[in-house]
């Protein structure tokens, strides 16, 4: 596994991790992982999630420590191998990594999911945070922190001035300060925890060719994602982890069902298991009309719409995905739809019936359910048990004579919670110690025992593994088998094209086509996503707004 | 949670040799599994070892008393703390509400039963409109129940002129003992954690308390009337300081407009020691009861050994930072 190749890309090691294990309480979060990584490669972490990728990065960056095992890093000061001196080969040698600092002086620089930002300090700040450059008299030097912070925003393709605060960019440009910071460590290990997450695929492109030029520059990348069609394009190595284990090390030319064989242990027999209903039935929500103006900007004059003029249906036992980019308001009509906000025109109708608006417990009586994108910020109460958690959507139905039956909301949860596999210790554990995949299995099954017919899902696998996502797919299907209807709202192409019977897209609060299941190809979807539906040829802005959108609340 | 008052109100019945095999395992269990109650009997045995006098019936029996009245306000404000808010404004219900009491059946000539009614709808209302505040005005907690606080108490000193009013003798049996011995404050104390427990527990009100503390916007759309729960929180802290305030009118058997000044705090104390986090989503009613008790064993223990009233303040202090301080620490190493 770890035996080095010959034909394998890059240079000489700059890490190795042999038989490293971690153990937390009740559980083995490593089990003698080994990986090594050479200078100028990008090397691929693929695991499911809790197969031990965040311990093992965390590890590498000070915050965790092994409880056996060795980590080895090249020698020689913790910068670029250029300014170690010339072709010298720097031996490993095995280092203990106690805190962040230490992490840094070996050159290792982590780029997290979550963003290590100040949201009050500009861009320049926020890059030499702690190691601003000094004028002789002590003073931060701010001429030479601005001129060297806009040296490595051009770098990174970021057209933000350094003196822009950090709280006025949208999530695609802090992943890009992120990075721009790890580039002023002068890191020679740079670790990537699911970069491409939050991006458009334009912006991954930009990620990439970055990504591309430092490992150019000899950098060794440990790359971790989600997205298999990644690993081929841009990574060399892939190590797969499972279950704490590093089960295999394979050229990232490896097929993506060999990985995934690899990831779960197990053939998925298909990765998007929709069976299709050939006759759905009545039309169970009816969407006409429906508009949200805009906030009127501070001037008076009218704002682009949230949304407008929506009309779309979903039928008993039919999936219809609502594609389109993140900003296109997809999720702000799943929110009016649901009762969550308002809306100033259109009509919602389940079942032939009208919704009041804004009114989420009408719409949850007429039986409609919405698992939002953000899981633990609106889908979940964390701290609260999963019985708690689950049984949150039927708290009227299960209260009689004024008493909440617990007894029963035990049974309706655990007989839940058997039926969606969730691998959970009990059902007093609390879902913030879930895994991603478990806690949307919570979240998906709260609406079961709501009884909802209709249900709204808003990005459902996202973050997810593939061995969940899968389950979640098959949940969906049960509920249309069982004469449910489902809308999915995904940016995962594959899966909306994957597990739609129609396929909607929208572009700027608008929806901009319908296709069939047979005629939705990547192509079709993405020309209609990028479309400029008021055609006034502010198309090119398109990516702008969907990067500054409001999906990022 | 109702066997969680059991488990709280145990040490005493367990001085009485109850159970004596499998009291050893019972009892670390207990400590390790409920922080505040170790720090309880941790004071107790303090208590015990530094004054002769501490641990006899009679003065247990003069803690539970002084526990009383802080432990019913600290239940109203349990309810409040679990959902992520505050009520600053309980200490000015309780007299206001007690003000009432008295002024509509000593002044008024009320049937002291509509008295008594009319005293609890008048917290009750006080907290609904603090609700509404939070709910609908979209006030912060902290401000709207502050605005309470200075309302209440004024409306107190108006009604009542600014002078005490003796409070009706059938009331005043609340303040008693039953067969001379029995303190009915505990009693009303024992009877108002219950309900607390059985609301926190078992009502749609309860559940929706821990998960609009836990996470609004989840509970939201998970179809809790957020808004309409909120005004059912602040008036239940209003009807549980009116009780509160009625107990202690009926000890000092009359109303006294400045009663209970500053009670509220005492109160916010007994549930955080208790374990509740004033970030919301968790809180219990025996821990809230322990928090209340740990405060007057505390106060009760200093008198005892002659501590000057001052120095109680400054120990006071140190328990609540101590106490909050052990069970960060004991969850952190839980988790």
């Amino acid at each position: 596994m770890t035996g080095v190749n010959d034909d394998v890309p890059g240079g000489r090691e700059l890490l190795r991790v042999e038989g490293v294990t971690k153990a937390f309480p009740g559980v083995r979060a490593l089990d003698g992982v080994d990986l090594t990584l050479r200078a100028g490669e990008v090397h691929v972490l693929l695991g499911e999630n809790g197969a031990g990728k965040s311990t093992l990065i965390k590890m590498l960056s000070g915050a965790h420590r092994p409880d056996s095992g060795r980590i080895l890093v090249a020698g020689g000061a913790g910068r670029l191998p250029a300014n170690t001196g010339e072709g010298e080969p720097d031996a490993l040698r095995e280092v203990q990594i106690r805190s962040a600092q230490d992490a840094e002086r070996l050159g290792i620089a982590t780029i997290y999911q979550e963003f290590n930002l100040v949201p009050g300090l500009t861009v320049a700040e926020n890059v030499f945070l702690g190691r601003q450059p000094r004028t002789a008299l002590g003073l931060i030097d701010k001429k030479a922190m601005r001129a060297r912070a806009a040296d490595l925003l051009r770098r990174v393709r970021l057209d933000v001035s350094p003196n822009t605060p950090v709280a006025e960019l949208g999530i695609a440009r802090l992943q890009m300060v992120e990075i721009a910071k790890a580039l002023s460590l002068d890191a020679r290990i740079l670790i990537m925890d699911e970069p491409t997450a939050v991006l458009t695929s334009e912006e991954v492109e930009t990620l990439f060719g970055i990504v591309r030029e430092l490992r150019e520059a000899g950098v060794g990348i440990i790359f971790i994602t989600h997205h298999l069609d990644e690993i081929g394009a841009l990574g060399d190595r892939v190590t797969v982890l499972r279950d704490g284990r590093s089960i295999d090390e394979v050229p990232a030319a490896t097929g993506e069902e060999e990985l995934i064989r690899l990831m779960v242990g197990r053939d998925i027999a298909e990765q998007y298991p929709r069976r299709r209903s050939d006759a759905p039935g009545p039309p169970l929500l009816r969407v006409r009309g429906l508009t949200r103006h805009g906030a009127r900007t501070t001037g008076g004059a009218p704002a682009r719409p949230v949304f407008e003029g929506i009309d779309f249906e979903v039928r008993a036992g039919e999936v219809v995905g609502l594609a389109g980019l993140v900003g296109a308001g997809r999720t702000e009509v799943a929110r009016a739809v649901f009762g969550v906000d308002r809306y100033d025109a259109g009509t919602v109708e389940v079942a032939g019936a009208r919704l009041v608006r804004g009114d989420v417990r009408a719409a949850m009586r007429a039986g409609l359910g919405l698992v939002p994108e953000d899981r633990k910020g609106q889908g979940l109460v964390l701290d609260a048990s999963l019985q708690d958690n689950l049984t949150l959507a039927r708290l009227d139905r299960d209260t009689r004579g004024g008493l909440v039956d617990r007894r029963g909301q035990r049974r309706e949860a655990a007989a839940v919670a058997e039926q969606l596999k969730v691998r959970m210790s009990g059902l007093g554990q609390s879902a913030r110690t879930l895994s991603g995949g478990n806690q949307q299995k919570i979240v998906i099954g709260k609406w079961l025992l709501a009884q909802t017919r209709l249900l709204i899902l808003d990005e459902p696998t996202r973050g997810i593994d593939v061995g969940a996502k899968v389950e979640i797919y098959q949940l969906v299907n049960e509920l249309t088998a069982a004469g449910c209807g489902v809308l999915m709202i995904s940016s995962d192409l594959p899966e909306v094209l994957g597990m739609s019977d129609r396929v909607l897209v929208m572009a700027q609060g608008r929806l901009t086509g319908e296709l069939p299941a047979a005629d939705a190809t990547q192509d079709a979807v993405m020309e209609l996503a990028l479309q400029s539906p008021h055609g006034t040829g502010d198309g090119t802005h398109t990516n702008e707004s969907a990067m500054e959108g409001s999906d990022v609340r | 949670m109702s066997a969680d008052v059991k488990t709280a109100a145990a040490p005493k019945a367990a001085g009485g040799g109850a159970a004596p095999d499998g009291f050893g395992p019972w009892f670390s269990r207990a400590v390790l599994r409920n922080g505040p109650l170790g720090g309880l009997i941790a004071l107790v045995v303090v208590m015990a070892v530094l004054s002769r006098d501490f641990l006899n019936g009679q003065n247990l029996l003069n803690v539970g008393v002084q526990a009383s009245v802080t432990a019913i306000l600290a239940f109203g404000v349990t309810f409040v703390i679990v959902s992520a808010g505050i009520d600053l404004s309980v200490g000015s219900l309780a007299a206001l509400s007690a003000t009432v009491v008295a002024w509509a059946a000593t002044n008024e000539g009320l049937p002291v039963w509509l008295a008594v009614l009319l005293g609890l709808a008048v917290g009750a209302a006080a907290g609904l409109l603090s609700g509404a505040l939070v709910a609908y005005g979209r006030l912060p907690a902290f401000i709207a129940t502050l605005a309470m606080l200075s309302v209440g108490r004024g409306l107190a000193l108006v009604i009542s002129g600014g002078t005490p009013i003796p409070f009706p003798d059938a009331v005043n049996a609340l303040g008693d003992t039953l067969g001379g011995w029995l303190p009915v404050p505990v009693l009303v104390m024992i009877a108002m954690g219950l309900i607390a427990a059985l609301v926190l527990a078992r009502t749609y009100s309860g559940r929706a308390m821990f998960a609009i503390g836990g996470n609004e916007e989840a509970a939201r759309l998970s179809g809790i009337d957020v808004k309409r729960r909120k005004l059912v929180i602040y008036a239940l802290s209003g009807v549980f300081a009116a009780v509160a305030g009625i107990v202690l009118a009926a000890r000092l058997t009359s109303a006294q407009p400045q009663a209970a000044s500053g009670y509220e705090l005492d109160a916010i104390a007994a549930v955080v020691i208790g374990g509740a986090s004033l970030s919301g989503g968790s809180g219990k009613a025996s821990g809230t009861l322990i928090g209340a008790l740990i405060l007057a064993v505390l106060r009760n223990g200093l008198n005892l050994l002659s501590v000057s009233a001052f120095w109680q303040q400054v120990a006071t202090g140190l328990v609540i930072a101590l106490a909050v301080l052990l069970d960060t620490l004991r969850r952190r190493s839980a988790r």
